[in-house]
């Protein structure tokens, strides 16, 4: 890993401007951050989603340093907020936000995927702190969520406690979300919100081509669950959207449509690169890009602060 | 120190299935544990689970015909500090949801009771498609998965109690549809280590579980009626892990064993025994 160039040493903006919370241009300079660690991690591991990782960055950054309520000093806090990733195979990008967030050091980021660490390449709740359900199988994410907003209203902590389940276009295909999708509305769990990562690309080719999932918000809005569409790399309307579904009295689907590679110009909704891990060329280029974007996005702080 | 719950059941001396029990000592779980949850899909009336669904209403969950979101529920609730008993035929709780109980359950090594009721094919009438002959290969080949089939009313009522109050990590019960007479007099204090010897014997071993285990008792009674051959009756209630030293105990004084099960040679109980003899 010689040729990579270390992480930047994030020091967080003096902000205040959105009551103490990371402001919409932080946001977007620590997703970048995340980004940075994915590609550093899969060029190491040689194997793993890169693509897909990325593809979520934007959304993983609004929850974890702005929305979910959490701590990684007190992992079983009962009133925290459950963060799902049913789209398992994405578990770099949720591995950078655990580790920025001190759930285990950064350097354990190196060992993704091999043997001894306890980064698997699917996130396993036996083996890496804060990782709330193993996940990995698509399609469980959501009835596993389900199940998580039951005992929370069992223990009277729904009101308190959200659940945020991030899908994919695979997870869409699978019958069991849609078993998942219909019993969040049955049983009315309020507090849960499904995010649904459409890059419209998958191992086979576009989601289009394999198997066509359609109008995603549609279909969540006619299982009886309140839908929106948002572009998925805009964080302001990730952040937004996200907010408000804590606020409603039914289950929330937010459709993010996103590009996947996101923020990698060769990667960046171009199929091929699903499951493959990036060259030494292609990493080295994609950390050039990810560090000037870096760059572009520390001096606009300062330029506003 | 035997459980409150178990002394305080009431033993059945008739003839009922072991599905009776599980709903029973279900809600006995359920007013003493506040933590114990139940689910099923669309089959309550059959498992017996409604018996809990009637009593506990916030803490039953009918999922309808949807097993497979039963299983991950289950995951999730019990990742949040619940006990779920999710209950449904064991065909669809096995072969229909085995992604989701593999995952979810058992290799997270979650405290959840599947309770499968209607095993083997002794549920008749329905016909092949839903006689499940393999699910015991399927949990024992499951990592982690612990496989309990009482014999009767009585070591079923027990095996539920315990499945709270003795054992922890994923278990799977089976229980059966038709009434089946009664083999022991008592509800048990316990399972023990999961193999009772209810007859001894020292010509032959007769390895039974589940609904076979009064049939091998039957057995026994004529083989020594009509052929002066002595029997020895193991009857085996955990059929996984599985108490090694009572059975090779009898297989060495006998020296010849047979299994009986309601399920196939394969996977099942008399693969579990072969294999613990070869070794």
């Amino acid at each position: 890993m010689a040729h990579l160039k270390p992480v930047p040493d994030l020091q967080p903006e003096p902000s205040g401007k959105a009551g103490g919370k990371p402001s919409i241009a932080e946001l977007e300079r620590y997703a970048t951050v995340l980004r940075i660690h994915c590609v550093r991690m899969l060029a190491v591991a040689k194997s793993g989603h890169l693509d897909s990782s990325l593809s979520a960055a934007d959304i993983v950054a609004a929850l974890y340093y702005r929305v979910l309520r959490h701590d990684s000093s007190n992992q079983t806090w009962p009133e925290r907020d459950r963060f799902v990733l049913s789209k398992g195979h994405a578990a770099p990008i949720q591995y950078a936000a655990l580790a920025e967030h001190g759930y285990f050091p950064a350097d354990d980021l190196m060992g993704l995927r091999q043997i001894g660490s306890h980064l698997q390449g699917h996130p396993d709740m036996t083996r890496t702190p804060g990782i709330e359900v193993s996940t990995g199988s698509l399609g469980q994410g959501l009835s596993m969520s389900v199940g998580i907003c039951l005992a929370l209203r069992l223990d009277g902590l729904d009101e308190t406690a959200q659940v945020f389940t991030l899908m994919s276009d695979g997870d869409c295909q699978e019958g069991e979300s849609w078993e998942g999708a219909m019993s969040a509305a049955h049983y009315g769990v309020s507090n849960l919100t499904a995010i649904v990562d459409y890059n419209h690309l998958q191992t086979d080719g576009t989601t289009e081509e394999v198997m066509d999932i359609g109008d995603v918000r549609a279909k969540f809005e006619a299982f009886g669950w309140d839908a929106v569409e948002i572009d998925g790399h805009d964080m302001g309307a990730i952040v937004e959207s996200l907010e408000r579904s804590s606020t409603l009295d039914r289950p929330a689907a937010i459709v993010c449509q996103t590009k996947k590679g996101r923020g990698v110009s060769f990667m960046e909704d171009r199929f091929g690169f699903h499951g493959k891990p990036p060259s030494q060329e292609q990493a080295e280029q994609a950390m050039e890009e990810l560090e000037a974007t870096y760059e572009r996005q520390t001096k606009a702080l300062r330029g506003n602060g | 120190m035997a459980s409150e719950l178990i002394e305080a059941a009431e033993p059945q001396s008739e003839s009922i299935a072991t599905r009776q029990a599980y709903g029973d000592a279900l809600v006995a779980l359920g007013e003493t544990y506040p933590e114990v949850v139940a689910l099923d899909a669309d089959l309550a009336v059959s498992t017996q689970s409604m018996k809990f669904g009637k009593q506990f209403p916030e803490r039953f969950f009918n999922v309808g015909a949807a097993e497979a979101n039963m299983m991950s529920m289950s995951c999730g609730l019990a990742a949040t500090g619940k006990v779920p008993y999710a209950s449904t035929f064991a065909i669809f709780a096995t072969s229909r949801s085995y992604d989701q109980v593999r995952l979810g359950i058992a290799h997270n090594g979650l405290k959840v009771r599947i309770g499968a009721s209607h095993g083997g094919v002794s549920l008749g009438e329905d016909g092949a498609s839903h006689q499940m002959i393999e699910d015991i290969a399927l949990m024992r080949a499951m990592p982690r998965m612990q496989v309990v089939v009482p014999a009767d009313y009585n070591q079923a009522y027990t095996a539920v109690i315990e499945s709270y109050e003795r054992f922890d990590g994923p278990m799977y019960m089976r229980f059966g549809r038709p009434k089946t007479p009664v083999v022991y007099d008592e509800i048990p204090e316990t399972l023990g280590g999961g193999v009772d010897v209810l007859r001894e014997g020292k010509d032959i071993t007769l390895i039974a579980t589940g609904h076979l285990v009064w049939r091998a008792l039957e057995a026994a009674e004529s083989l020594e009626h009509d052929d002066g051959v002595e029997a020895e009756v193991l009857n085996v209630s955990i059929v996984k892990p599985l108490h090694s030293e009572t059975v090779l105990e009898s297989l060495s004084k006998t020296g010849v064993g047979v299994t009986a099960e309601e399920h196939r040679v394969v996977g099942g109980l008399a693969d579990a025994v072969r294999q613990l003899a070869a070794e």
